[in-house]
Order: structure tokens, then sequence, then C-alpha cells
């Protein structure tokens, strides 16, 4: 039987073609135009969805097809796709977000004249994660790797018209590039270091995996860690996290999209898809818990001090990023990809769900919002089903997978469980304190909420159906997933301690905030009152954007007013010296040409004794 | 030898007499006595080379018959173009015929 596998290309190829036909139509597509988007987003959901049927029921082999694109000589760069449980897996959550946040945009976007333009740059974003996810060689991923990048850059700046989007635009695609040298290195390295220049995670899963020794200890760190920059930069880890909060200036179905399926997801993904090569080297491991943990942490407290509805959510990415990158340094691929998984559902949810709320009260601000919940019933229940299950608590999809999480740390390190566990204390109390803030409680100002057309509440229904239900697919007394995804893998233990401490946290958060926000037994300046000076920290973000202003962009931006006045005064006057003097040269000539026959006669001697010296001269010498 | 030396140095006189006399006299007559003076010194020069050259031959004194045949054509046709210039310009000037430029 010839197997569906050999048409995964057609996935990605769905969104790519609807891209190429919305451009062609150009903005006369209109919102009839952005149906094709949908339609082309619903057919690589059903691919997806099939492709996933076959392998999960065993019906299908895994599968790559490339073709050689460069020939030179004995070697050649190739590009390909490659099916296996991971790539299906990612497949299928990428395609479904998308088509729910495609469904959505439908009624966000309702009143946008570049619709098209918007449902043409979401095809083409869809298409090129897809790409990426079913790349069967680094190469191929870089591709799309990058093509996610000038996404991003497009969709952050969509509201173009508005300085703080073009800034976050910058900074979101400047940014994440610094990762992406990182990245564009560790592949030269490998090229140069891999036996037959190979690039493909095959052979790479060969030679870190089984045979090691082949690539020296220093190289394979050296390799590890630059790959790791370039997840960090994408999926928004400390220090390269700066962009992630700011990306919120574009549309907020782009926000869910960013969040929860394309763009961030990509770094995890890389670390995962390469990590023989992290395995093999445990500096490189141990560098990538530590900036996961460190991240999980440092991005939760920002988000406690943080009134933008959707900045709060974008640092909780952070957070949870975080996450995925500690049990990835921690040596657990099952763990952060099952994170990965549920987050993609929550978090999509909770995206959305602000963005309901804003498009009702058209403000991001939670302190003018409030008492939402009577107005807007269908967002309320299903923001509150997505921030349970981002707080961890049972038995919704982000319990499942942050203990998995956790399991994993505590068995590395206890140092590692404790941060994780105070960083989920911390996720459930900013949730409860956007939720209070948001839904429970009387209006303040003069917001009254209607809920959202039908178009906009379905995507939600669905995804909060998820977001109780995907954790069921691995428990700790349950491994199906983790044992289909990485076959051979560490089984996960269940772990009481684990378990108690991480349903602790989560209601301890809950119920502080409900304490503080909703009931108010516990005043709210609690913290502020007292210590002001670590509110306004935590405000400013521990004032690395002042920091990076004052250590890189200032310094940088003096070097090319620099270098810019070098080439408007050195470069340019070069050039503007030999035009100037050519024409110098011609204005002086035509002095000469003044119709006196006496002047040329006298010219023509000058020249007669100048050509009779010069041939004297030469006599001479 | 000696001879050629002066014949020599009298038409260079000549010749430098008559430059001098092309490039500095606004009078368009004078310019054309001035063109015929350095013709003749070139005359002079093909004569004496003729006489004591390295090589004496006739063929100089030919040539210098040619040269003066030219030098009365041009003369005449010099001074028709002055007169109709003069008729239509009232005026003798070099420095005034500048229409070339236009």
């Amino acid at each position: 039987m010839s197997s569906l596998a050999e048409y995964a290309w057609l996935v990605p190829a769905f969104p790519a073609a609807a891209f190429a036909i919305l451009t062609a139509m150009g903005r006369g597509a209109g919102r009839g135009g952005a149906w094709i988007g949908t339609l082309a987003s619903l057919a690589s959901l059903v691919l997806s969805l099939l492709l996933a049927g076959q392998r999960v029921s065993g019906t299908a082999e895994e599968y790559i097809g490339h073709f050689d694109w460069i020939r030179a000589g004995g070697f050649a760069l190739s590009l390909g796709y490659e099916v296996t449980n991971l790539t299906v897996m990612m497949l299928v959550v990428v395609s479904l977000v998308s088509f729910l946040v495609n469904l959505y945009s439908h009624g966000y976007m309702k009143d946008d004249e570049r619709i098209s333009t918007f449902f043409a740059y979401v095809a083409l974003f869809t298409s090129s994660m897809l790409g990426l996810v079913l790349s069967y060689n680094l190469l191929t991923m870089y591709i799309f790797w990058e093509l996610v990048g000038v996404c991003s850059f497009l969709l952050v700046g969509f509201y173009f018209r508005k300085p703080e989007a073009r800034a976050a635009a910058k900074k979101a695609f400047i940014v994440t590039r610094i990762g992406d040298l990182g990245f564009l290195i560790a592949i030269l390295l490998l090229f140069w270091y891999m036996p037959g220049h190979a690039l493909d995670f095959t052979e790479i899963h060969n030679v870190f995996g089984t045979q090691t020794g082949v690539i020296s200890m220093g190289i394979t760190t050296l390799i590890a860690l630059l790959i790791f920059l370039g997840a960090v930069g994408k999926s928004g880890q400390f220090p390269l996290h700066v962009w992630l909060p700011d990306a919120m200036e574009g549309p907020t179905p782009i926000s869910a999209l960013i969040h929860a399926a394309t763009m961030v997801a990509a770094g995890v993904f890389l670390v995962a898809r390469t990590f023989d090569i992290f395995h093999a080297s445990q500096a490189a491991m141990t560098t990538v818990a530590v900036i996961g943990a460190f991240t999980a942490i440092f991005a939760a407290t920002i988000g406690l001090a943080q009134n933008d509805i959707k900045r709060i959510l974008a640092y909780s990415t952070v957070s949870q990023l975080g996450y995925m990158m500690l049990a990835l340094g921690v040596g657990s691929e099952t763990g952060a990809i099952f994170h990965l998984f549920t987050h993609a559902f929550f978090k999509a949810l909770l995206f959305l769900g602000a963005g309901s709320v804003i498009h009702a009260v058209h403000t991001q601000d939670i302190r003018e919002m409030g008492g939402l919940g009577r107005s807007m019933r269908i967002t309320a229940w299903t923001f509150g089903i997505g921030a349970l299950a981002l707080s961890g608590i049972p038995p919704l999809a982000g319990f499942w997978s942050k203990d998995a999480v956790l399991a994993a740390a505590l068995e590395a390190s206890p140092v590692y469980f404790i941060v994780g566990v105070v960083a989920a204390f911390f996720t459930a109390l900013y949730m409860a304190r956007l939720f209070f803030l948001v839904f429970a409680g009387t209006p303040r100002g003069d917001h009254h909420g209607h809920e959202s057309p039908a178009v906009m509440t379905i995507p939600l229904v669905v995804l909060a159906v998820l977001a109780v239900a995907a954790g069921f697919v691995q428990t700790p007394f349950n491994g199906w997933f983790g044992e289909w995804l990485f076959p051979g893998a560490a089984e996960e233990h269940a772990n009481v301690l684990v378990i108690v401490a991480s349903i602790a946290a989560g209601l301890l958060g809950i119920y502080l905030g409900w304490l503080i926000y909703a009931k108010g037994t516990v005043r709210r300046d609690v913290v502020s009152s007292r210590m002001p000076g670590l509110v306004r920290v935590l405000e400013r973000k521990y004032y690395i954007d002042e920091l990076y202003e004052a250590v890189f962009v200032k310094p940088l931006g003096g070097l090319g007013k620099i270098l810019g006045a070098f080439d408007d005064y050195v470069v340019d006057g070069a050039v503007r010296l030999v035009g100037r003097s050519a024409s110098a040269i011609g204005r002086l000539n035509t002095r000469l040409q003044n119709g006196q026959l006496q002047t040329y006669v006298l010219t023509a001697l000058i020249g007669l004794v100048i050509l009779a010296v010069a041939i004297a001269g030469r006599r001479f010498w | 030898m000696n001879m050629l030396a002066s014949y020599l140095t009298l038409a260079a006189v000549l010749f430098c007499v008559g430059l001098y006399g092309v490039i500095t006299k606004r009078n368009a007559i004078i310019v054309l006595l001035s063109v015929e003076l350095m013709l003749n010194a070139v005359n002079l020069n093909l004569i004496a080379f003729a006489k004591y050259g390295v090589q004496p031959s006739i063929t100089g004194q030919i040539f210098s018959l040619f040269t003066m045949t030219v030098a009365a054509a041009e003369a005449a046709v010099g001074v028709a173009i002055l007169v109709a210039i003069y008729r239509a310009r009232a005026s003798v000037n070099v420095d005034e015929f500048d229409e070339l430029r236009r």
C-alpha cells in the first residue's frame, strides 16, 4: 500500500499555495479571499490528522523524501522531509492551532481593510512552521527557520502605521537574528566536522547518539551551545527574551499563533530534534537546564507586575518555554515535547480569549476591566479553563505536562525542582490576578463587554476541550505518548512528592490571588507599600530593556552613525570628487572655446611647445 | 655651414615676428600680413637647405615657388573675405569675429 507519508510535503504546500494565490490577488481578494487561507489550513489539518492516524495505528512507515538541491563534485546539498511520530505530532498541533486561529481571525479582523494580506501572511507563517517541522536535515530546517522569522516580522509589524509596532517588529527580527547567527554557525561547524558532510537528523543521531567520539568533546559542546543560542533567540529564553513581550504589538490572533504553535515552539523543537548532540555534552545540558529554569522563574516574576493583558500572557509564555528548556536540560525530551503539546492548546486558548476581551472592551489594561464574566460567559469560562490548565490544576492538561517536567527536574537536582515549583506558584498567582481582575467583580471604567461572534467563540470552545483532555495521553500511570514519540526513552514514574508539590503550588497561588483580587481580604498594596522598589523593578522588567538600550543599542547606534558618516563623506565623497572633477575640467575647457581665433592659435602654440619639450626631454633622458 | 646657420636664424626670427603678429594684432589685415611673413620664413628655410643642405638640390627652390603661388592665392581669398566681412560688420577687428562660438 502506498503510504500517505509520501505525500506529507503537501501539508506545508497547501498554505504556501494559499499565500501565493492571496498575494497574486492582491488587496482585492477581500474577506472572501481570506477563506482561501482558512481552507488551506483546514486541508493541512485534515492531512495531518490522517497521517497521525496512520502513525498511531501503525499502518504507516517512517518516511524520508529528499532531492539534491546543489550537486558539486562528490557531494550534494539536499532538501527533504521526514515523517516520524514527533513530526506528525507537531504537524497536528501546528495545523490545528493555525486553523483555529484562522477561523477566529475572520471575526477578529473583520473590519480590517488589509484582511487578505493578513491571511496571506498567516498562511505563509503556517507553511513555514509546517515545513520546519517536516525538515529532514538542518539545511531545510534553517530555510524554514528564517522564513518563520520573516513572517513574524511581517505580522508583528502588521499595524505598521503605529510606531510601536514598527519598533517591535524590528526588535523581534534583530534579536532573533542573534540566535539565528548562532544556529547558522552551528550548521557550518556540523557540516565541517560531520563524516560525509551529512546534515540530516538520522546521521546526526548515528554520530552523536551511537558511535560517540567521532567528534571531539569541545566541538560537540560548542555546536550544542550554538544551536541552543538559536533556540534561545526563537523561543524567547533569557537573555534574548526581550522581543517576545514587545511582539504583542501584532494582532492578537498572531500572538496566539506565535506563542502557541509557531515561532517559539521552533526553538524547543530544534533542541529536541538535535537532542543527541546535547546528550553527548554534559556542559551543554547543564547550560540548557540552568537557562531554562532561570527563565521560568524570571519571567513568572515579571508577569506578576504587568498590567497589559497580553503582556502578562507573553511573560507566561516565556516562563513556560523556560520549563520546556529545563525539561530538555535534565534529559527529558518527553516532558519538553509533552509540555509543548499541551501548552500550545491552552496558551492559544488564553490568547484568543484575551483577543475576545480586547475585541469587546477595546483596551488591554486589566485595571480598566472587571466584571466581564457576566457579559461574556463563553469567553470567561474558556479563559478560566485555560488559566487553570496553565496553573497546573488537575486533571487539566497543564497539570500532567508540568508534572512530567517537574518529575524529571527532581531526578536531576532538587534545585531545579524547587525553582520549578516556585515558578508554578507565581504562574498560578498571576493567572488568578488576571482572571479575577478581568472577569470578576464590578466593571471599572465604562467598558461593558459583549460576547464575541460564534466564529470567535467556537475556536475557544474547541481549544478549551483540548486544554482539558490533551493531558491524558501521558500521565504518570500511562506513558503512551512518550513511548510513542521516543521509543526507548526513560519511563516516567509516578512521584507523590512532585504531584503534591505542584498541586499545592497551583492551589496556593490561586487562593492567594483570590484573596487579594477577588475577596479583598488581603490588601492589594500589601507588597507595593512595603517594598515599592521591588514592584518597580518587576514593572520595569528588571530594567533589561534599559540595560540593553545602554549597553548594546546606543553604542551600536553610535557605531552605525560613525560608519554612516564614513559612507557619506569618505565613500560617497570619493565618488562625488570624481564626478565633480570631471565637470570642473569640462567647465575649464568651455572657457577655452571663446571663439577668439587668436586664443586658439596661442593654445595650439603652447601645445606644440609642450610636445617639443617632451620629445626633446625624451631624447636627453 | 656657417652660412646655413645665419639663414636659419634669420628665418626663425622672421617666423617668430610673424607668429607674434598673428597672435597679438587686432587688425585682420596685419594678421594676414603676419601670416605672409611666416610663410616667407619657411621659404627662406627651403632655399637655404636647397643651397647649403647635406644634399643640395633644386627641389627646395621649386617648392618655394609653389609656396609663393599658394600664398598669393591665399592672400587673394583672405583679403576678399575681409572685404566681405567689412561690408557686413563695418570692422576688421579679429576679436569681434567670434560667431562660431555660438
